[in-house]
């Protein structure tokens, strides 16, 4: 099948659904893969290196769209300024449509496309398990957005992030909250880290404490139970008593931190407001606020989408943008999650998709199929954080060691020294001594063996058994028995505990050689 | 030579066998060891030697054709074919045990009367009945680590009641043998005892599982140890008896280590079924489906490893089959070169002797101070960038220290799980010699990387 990809046409929109590495994993699927000229240049990948990739570069706009079979794109479909044509006008029957859709907040676009018989498929809507946590394209975006408002914030703070003492006197370090520790979150606290700061992060789930005390950061915690972990590993809105508790905690923390960034956002939902006026005035003048969740109604009151202002003395960045601003990497990431959406529906390598309900994931990201809108999909079967119950503490499974009893060694004792005693009454002298010698030689053994180093354990069996072979003594003393059936079975004896003791040494000795520094 | 300075030669023998087995407590040492292990040999058969009254041709004919033998085994000898040469070689002590004791069996000068009659006998059964449980039980040994005999369990019905029944089979047999010797008769208990005995070491190894083998060696080397120490009895000759002594308690050691580190019972190892379906299953294991297992590609792992600080390398069994060591060593060496500290982290299990992989890893030349058992490096794998796992599968299976049920519940294991990624190396999906399935591959921050091992990581050396 042929894939297209055409040039993105949002304004100020810089991605690509598809890099030259990738495209390249696509052609050996078996598909053709054509670009529209110019489609990778915003994100700095040329046209000669989607070339050199085995990409056809097509100048026309209307010809990547109507001789394609599978369109991939990274924003849903809209008016295409220079035809000055709607992008859904250029599909056709039976073409597949693959992009970010966000179908819950596009009824109209999606019936355009019911109405054009595609098969639209929406990047945001790949359910979030663990299977298809290699297509989750929104967690990509958001890996890039938390590193990229750390970088906005550092841009806008005019400080060091790392704490230093300089010639010129004691740099403090700087103070960063994250609220919400999803991947935005999590990614901004990773980064933020690494220049230096001291980084403190806020989530409603309990369950991400142990994530964020992973990366180094310190978890806030709020004296107040509610678990806010609602399907599929997102967040839900929470309790009156619960909301107050929190403003307390941040009107606290605004006075202390530089820096603020907020990646709270519940699916469906306008992001929830936890950024008040009065907290942006109780931080100190040059603090940023960097509030991710700006295009979806802002988690500060005051951030405005699409801009940077300054209030208060406080610059509040509301980019909505944050991935194209580093539109090399999310499309890389994007188009490596398109990909392995790809190779799943094209099982047989032979570049022909299937779009297969019964597979969750293809099932949960299609939209439009066959005229239908078939969104949303049934609920995904698992959530992607397993409520915790599920993970006992695991029991560690207890290494059988039992109470040293005195018992134990008493009764031992008792039977061995019985047994020898009950020996001693009635062997004979001669076996006493060579017993004697016996149990000491175990001993010394015993004592030798322990120290000998778990890496030598194989030339120690291949010494010791060249050693047992001292056992040719007795054969040797045999040979010169009269008796001629004695006679041969000891030379046989003598033969074979010769090789035993010559290539014992012999391949002990090359093992040995062998252990240097 | 006199009785005397025969005595002290051997004296002497003893002491420098000792000094041998001391000798292998750190590497430096060890080769010096081997070499008290040569003259100690050397000092104890010159001054058997020249004791001896006849057929002096037949016995230095005899010597040097074995010792030609076993210095042209000794230098041909793969070291992944170790375990193979260890277990024939026990199999020759065994079988030397065996014609040992009937020569003194039959030997018309022996004077022995009353209670010293009755202890020679028993003394000459046990060492026929240990020697040819040794021999016949390494020969099978042999044939399952050389793959000439199929490495699982073969359970017969009934076998511990088998078992049993041939314990009490020797022990009557004993009791008419010592009864018949005494009035010049007794060599049919004696051999149908041997055919009893040689029955039981097979049919005792072959009830034993792949992964047990490394119990099974050292065993083995023990009982030869013990065969050793017996003939020594029945010779009352000391320095055989000392030296059976210490090789039997080493190898005894040896298997009680192997024990503790698979966390079993050495009866229930001996008494063999592991490896198979007979444990009743591991719960988690059995609950359909685990989760999805993510795959890679060589170049990926060579960017992951090249761009890593710590890097951990797990060698198992298959590491050995696909004869990879030299190319792991020639990865160690380039990735040391760009500052990766690399090290091996050793289970005492993995492999099918104790100590395999070190001896493979030296064979590499991969220099022994980088190599470190389980013990120590099991802490450090929070600090670990890439642990790649190659060949190996049970040492590294977290459900033995979460799952009670399984059937490796409670076996100490390399937690590479801690580290921040994991790498591992495997032919398909197929369950170890446990047979239990492993988790460790469905963790998130698992990478399959699939293949001959040695073909990926040629791959991946090509790629550094």
């Amino acid at each position: 099948m042929k894939i297209g990809i055409p040039k993105e046409v949002h304004a100020g929109e810089k991605r690509v659904a598809t890099t030259p590495d990738v495209a390249k994993q696509l052609i050996k699927l078996g598909f053709e893969v054509a670009i529209e000229a110019g489609a990778g240049s915003a994100a700095n990948y040329s046209d000669a290196s989607y070339v050199e990739a085995g990409v056809t570069v097509i100048t026309s706009t209307k010809e990547v769209w109507t001789e394609s079979d599978i369109i991939l794109k990274v924003r849903g479909p809209e008016l295409n300024p220079d035809l000055n044509t709607e992008e859904v006008d250029l599909l056709k029957e039976n073409q597949v449509l693959i992009s970010f859709l966000w179908p819950a907040q596009n009824p109209e676009l999606l019936k355009k496309l019911a109405d054009k018989k595609v098969i639209a498929m929406a990047m945001d809507m790949i359910p979030r398990i663990s299977r298809a946590q290699k297509m989750d394209a929104l967690s990509s975006m958001a890996n890039i957005a938390g590193y990229r408002a750390v970088v906005e914030a550092a841009q806008h703070f005019g400080r060091f992030f790392t704490g230093q003492i300089t010639a010129a006197g004691k740099v403090p370090p700087a103070i960063v909250m994250v609220i919400g520790a999803g991947v935005a979150g999590l990614a901004a606290i990773g980064a933020a880290k690494s220049m230096g700061a001291i980084v403190r992060a806020f989530d409603t789930r309990p369950e991400v404490k142990e994530q964020i005390e992973s990366m180094d950061a310190e978890f806030l915690e709020l004296d107040f139970e509610e678990d806010a972990s609602g399907a599929g590993g997102y967040a839900k809105v929470m309790s009156k008593e619960f909301i107050e508790a929190e403003m307390a905690l941040f009107a606290e923390q605004a006075k202390e931190v530089d820096i603020i960034i907020t990646t709270a956002l519940i699916p469906g939902k306008p992001a929830p407001e936890l950024i008040l006026e009065d907290h942006v005035v109780a931080m100190k003048d040059g603090s940023v606020v960097v509030d991710l969740a700006a295009e979806q109604g802002g988690n500060c009151k005051l951030s405005e989408a699409g801009k940077v202002v300054k209030k208060h003395g406080v610059s509040i960045i509301g980019y909505t943008d944050l991935p194209s601003r580093m539109a090399a990497q999310a499309s890389q990431l994007y188009g490596t999650n398109l990909r392995h959406l790809l190779t799943d529906m094209c099982k047989e390598k032979d570049g022909i998709i299937k779009v297969d309900f019964d597979d969750e994931v293809v099932r949960g990201a299609t939209a439009v199929k066959e005229g239908q809108i078939t969104f949303p999909p049934p609920a995904p079967k698992l959530s992607a954080a397993p409520p915790k119950p599920a993970e006992k503490p695991a029991e560690p499974v207890v290494v059988e060691e039992e109470e040293p009893s005195v018992m134990g060694p008493l009764i031992t004792f008792g039977v061995g020294a019985l047994a020898l005693l009950g020996l001693g009454a009635v062997a004979p002298v001669s076996f006493m001594a060579h017993f004697t010698v016996f149990v000491l030689a175990c001993f010394v053994g015993y004592m030798v063996i322990w120290n000998v180093k778990a890496a030598l354990h194989t030339p120690l069996m291949s010494v010791t058994n060249a050693i047992s072979s001292i056992i040719i003594i007795g054969a040797i003393l045999q040979i010169s028995s009269g008796d001629n059936i004695i006679m041969w079975v000891a030379a046989f004896a003598v033969l074979i505990t010769s090789i035993n003791i010559v290539g014992g040494f012999a391949v002990t000795r090359r093992m040995l050689e062998m252990f240097r520094k | 030579m006199s009785q005397g300075l025969v005595t002290a030669s051997y004296v002497g023998a003893t002491i420098l066998f000792i000094l041998a087995l001391g000798g292998l407590s750190n590497q430096e040492t060890s080769r010096r060891g081997n070499l008290y292990g040569m003259i100690g040999m050397i000092i104890a058969l010159v001054a058997t030697i020249s004791g001896v009254t006849g057929n002096i041709e037949i016995l230095l004919v005899a010597m040097l054709i074995g010792g030609t033998i076993g210095l042209i085994l000794a230098k041909r000898i793969q070291m992944t074919q170790m375990p193979e040469l260890v277990a024939s070689l026990h199999s020759l002590v065994g079988l030397a045990a065996v014609m040992v004791g009937f020569a003194s069996f039959m030997d018309p000068d022996a004077h022995f009367t009353g209670v010293e009659l009755t202890i020679h006998n028993v003394e000459i059964y046990l060492g026929v009945l240990i020697g040819a449980i040794t021999f016949s039980g390494s020969i099978i040994a042999f044939g399952k680590l050389s793959g000439k005999i199929t490495g699982n369990a073969m359970l017969l019905p009934a076998r511990h009641w088998l078992n049993l029944g041939l314990l009490f089979a020797s022990i009557w047999l004993c009791g008419s043998f010592v009864e018949q010797s005494a009035a010049g008769d007794g060599m049919m208990p004696l051999v149908i005892m041997t055919g009893i005995a040689l029955l039981f070491g097979i049919h005792m190894v072959m009830a034993i599982g792949g992964a047990d083998m490394p119990v099974v060696v050292s065993m083995l080397n023990s009982y030869s140890g013990w065969a050793a120490a017996a003939t020594g009895f029945m010779l009352s000759n000391d320095l055989l008896i000392v030296t059976g002594a210490l090789v039997g308690s080493s190898g005894a050691i040896l298997s009680y280590i192997m024990c503790k580190a698979m966390n079993r019972k050495f009866i229930s190892v001996i008494a063999g079924g592991f490896g198979t379906t007979t444990g009743g299953g591991s719960s988690s294991a059995e609950e359909g489906e685990q989760g999805e297992v993510v795959a890679i590609h060589a170049p990926e792992v060579a960017e992951l490893l090249t761009g890593a600080k710590e890097v951990m390398i797990i060698p198992g069994y298959g590491m050995a089959v696909a004869q990879a060591q030299h190319i792991v060593c020639e990865i160690t060496k380039s990735l040391r070169a760009k500052k990766v500290n690399v090290r091996f982290g050793i289970h005492p299990v993995a492999g099918r002797m104790p100590g395999h992989m070190n001896v493979l890893l030296a064979e590499a030349k991969v220099p022994y101070d980088i190599v470190y058992e389980m013990d120590e490096i099991n802490d450090d794998f929070p600090n670990i960038d890439v642990t790649v796992v190659i060949g190996a599968n049970d040492i590294v299976n977290p459900s033995a220290l979460t799952d009670p049920n399984s059937p490796i519940a409670g076996m100490p294991v390399l937690e590479c799980w801690n580290g921040n990624i994991t790498i591992v190396l495997k032919r398909g999906m197929a369950t170890g010699y446990a047979g239990v399935q492993n988790p460790l591959f469905f963790k998130e921050n698992t990478r399959m990387l699939f293949g001959d091992a040695r073909a990926s990581l040629d791959e991946v050396f090509k790629n550094l």
